[in-house]
């Protein structure tokens, strides 16, 4: 998804990177208020930041070589952006993203110099930003549990990558070089990066709950959680009275959710072998559009959803399953929302309200 | 992480171009970049300018040819992208070859490809002439944010690292018999992302630590500081200031 140069003209180009530099500069004084107090106290200062956040951006920079096998010899890798928000914060995701991106154009010229901007912008701002949002969004509304902070980690990386591609498409529209219809890249990139946030969404849920295992002070998103633990240890080990009904209510949702989520991890199992088919599906997609005079009139009055479903048998197997997914997330994400702010509405409000207003203030 | 590493994307030499101040060409690279993205394509001919510039600074700098043409391959995804966009785009069409093509969607091909391609070649022989940590110091010459230089030179400096240990954890795994197939195996590999960023952020913190132990306070000191003479910068400018006479006169006719 690295831009090359004379991807997006000139002037575009300087917005862009106004917005990026802007960014990362708000981001440097954020990311300093983020890494000063993760583990040791406030003898550690600003002067944090740079190792942390330099290793941080090593971890990404790794990471995305981490292959993931999906199918038939396909695989895909991590994009890291809403990973990198939740671990370690907003500010130092845009910043460690950025600094990859830097180093990967220039070092290794992927993605071009004039595009830095705006792959900086789409790949480090917009996904990290709504990455975070929608968790952070998720985590108040969800009851004060590790398995919450994995659901949140799921939908808000499931929301960031075809966000992020609907911001390239805005970019696009104003600046684009191509003479190709706005309604054929949405649909084309969207679809296809819907497809990939699935994916990115299940690794950076496991990863996520991976870390609330073993260091869950490290985790950013999680940090509103370990608070009252702590309190508790310095009396005796004991579990307080109010702990007691949360793993009760987490064992009844917990066979849901998994379920939930093992449904949708099999159907984009599924979804993305079929996806396998075409190398790369963005451009199967934008072929079929383009022979297919028809697909115009839909799209220009349907969602792009909709104007997936319209098209030869092949597609409809795979606009069909891609639909199914999509249901699948949604409704685990927004169902199990609302079961359980009506769950902890009735049974106890008042402890956690303001723990999830510290968290989010944090 | 030792000294006297160099990235393998460097090739050592000894020629004007590798010796000119790192953020001089720095400087240049991106002048000449902007000048490429802002030439209108139909100026087919200036692009062609623009690829002989470019080996004349190959040639200046000792750099085979193939070791350029190996590096473009990255570019390959745009490359696919390009070749569908005539077939994709709107407009008045033309046969070619019993095809039918959008006389735009040729165009807007052509642009991506040269562009992206001249992008790709000026940046690789970049990264070939100029090593990492003297690109570091030219970025922080250029006025970057000192604090991001840190950051980046960190990254730089752990990357090799950390991919190390990603390495390692996968040999690990191999030799207990686990192989990743699909989706199923996701959750072991999630685990050692997880286990990955855990070492990472603690290495991140012993690091800092050994700092501070040695007088860190949060800036860098200053070893050596690259200066850049007036017929250094004149040398750099010419590879910007060529192609923009190109440009200009790709505009006019």
């Amino acid at each position: 998804m690295h831009v090359p140069d004379g991807f997006i003209n000139t002037p575009v180009s300087v917005a862009a990177g106004v917005v990026a530099a802007g960014a990362v500069a708000v981001s440097l004084r954020g990311a300093r208020r983020e890494l000063a107090g993760a583990g040791s106290g406030a003898l550690a200062g600003a002067d944090r930041t740079a190792p942390l956040a330099g290793l941080v951006a090593a971890f990404v920079f790794a990471v995305q070589m981490l292959n993931f096998p999906v199918a038939a010899g396909t695989s895909g890798h991590l994009l890291g952006g809403a990973l990198a928000a939740i671990l370690v914060g907003p500010y130092t995701g845009v910043l460690c993203i950025s600094v990859v991106l830097l180093m990967q154009g220039l070092l290794f010229a992927d993605g071009g110099l004039t595009a830095l901007g705006v792959n900086i912008s789409v790949m480090g701002v917009v996904t990290v930003l709504v990455a975070y949002a929608v968790f952070r969004g998720l985590l108040a509304v969800l009851p004060r549990t590790r398995r919450s902070v994995t659901v949140a980690s799921f939908a808000g990386a499931l929301v960031s990558v075809p966000a992020a591609a609907a911001a390239f498409t805005a970019l696009y529209a104003v600046g684009g070089t191509a003479d190709v219809s706005l309604g054929k890249v949405l649909t084309a990139m969207v679809g296809v990066h819907t497809l990939i946030g699935i994916g990115e969404a299940a690794i950076t849920a496991a990863t996520v709950g991976a870390v609330l295992a073993v260091r869950p002070d490290l985790v950013h998103g999680a940090r509103g959680l370990t608070a009252p633990l702590r309190l508790r240890v310095g009396g005796e080990l004991v579990e307080a009275p109010a702990a007691a009904p949360a793993p009760a209510a987490a064992r009844s949702t917990r066979t849901f959710l998994a379920a939930g989520l093992g449904t949708a991890l099999v159907l984009a199992g599924i979804v993305s072998f079929y996806a396998s088919a075409s190398p790369d599906g963005l451009e199967k997609v934008a072929a079929d559009q383009g022979i297919d005079a028809t697909v115009e009139e839909h799209a220009a009055k349907d969602s792009p959803l909709a104007d997936y479903g319209v098209k030869d048998v092949d597609d409809a197997r795979l606009s069909g399953g891609l639909a199914g997914v999509i249901g699948v997330g949604a409704t685990v994400v927004v169902g199990s929302g609302i079961f359980w702010a009506v769950r902890r509405r009735s049974a106890d409000a008042p402890a956690p309200a303001p723990a999830a207003t510290s968290g989010g203030a944090a | 992480m030792g000294a006297g590493h160099a990235h393998r994307l460097y090739r050592s030499g000894n020629s004007p171009v590798h010796r000119l101040p790192p953020h001089c060409k720095l400087a240049a690279v991106f002048a000449f970049v902007v000048v490429v993205v802002s030439t209108p394509r139909e100026a087919v001919w200036a692009f062609g300018g623009y690829a002989v510039l470019l080996a004349g600074v190959a040639a200046t700098a000792r750099i085979p040819a193939g070791f350029v043409l190996r590096r473009l391959l990255i570019e390959i995804p745009f490359v696919a992208f390009a070749v569908l966009m005539p077939f994709v785009a709107e407009g008045e069409r033309t046969e070619v070859l019993g095809l039918s093509l959008s006389v735009s969607g040729l165009w807007g091909a052509w642009n991506v490809l040269a562009k992206g391609t001249l992008g790709v070649a000026a940046s690789v022989l970049l990264a070939g002439t100029t090593e990492l940590r003297e690109l570091l110091l030219g970025l922080q010459r250029l006025r970057l944010p000192a604090q991001l230089v840190q950051i980046a030179s960190f990254m730089i400096r752990y990357g090799d690292v950390i991919t190390d240990e990603m390495r390692r954890m996968s040999i690990a795994r191999r030799s207990r018999g686990f192989e990743a197939r699909g989706v199923r195996h996701w959750g072991v590999l999630a685990k050692t992302a997880g286990a990955l960023f855990i070492r990472s952020y603690e290495r991140g913190e012993r690091v800092h630590l050994a700092m501070v132990s040695r007088g860190y306070t949060g800036t860098m000191p200053v070893i050596d500081d690259v200066t850049a003479s007036r017929a250094q910068w004149a040398h750099a400018a010419a590879l910007p200031a060529a192609a923009l006479a190109v440009c200009l006169i790709g505009r006019t006719l």
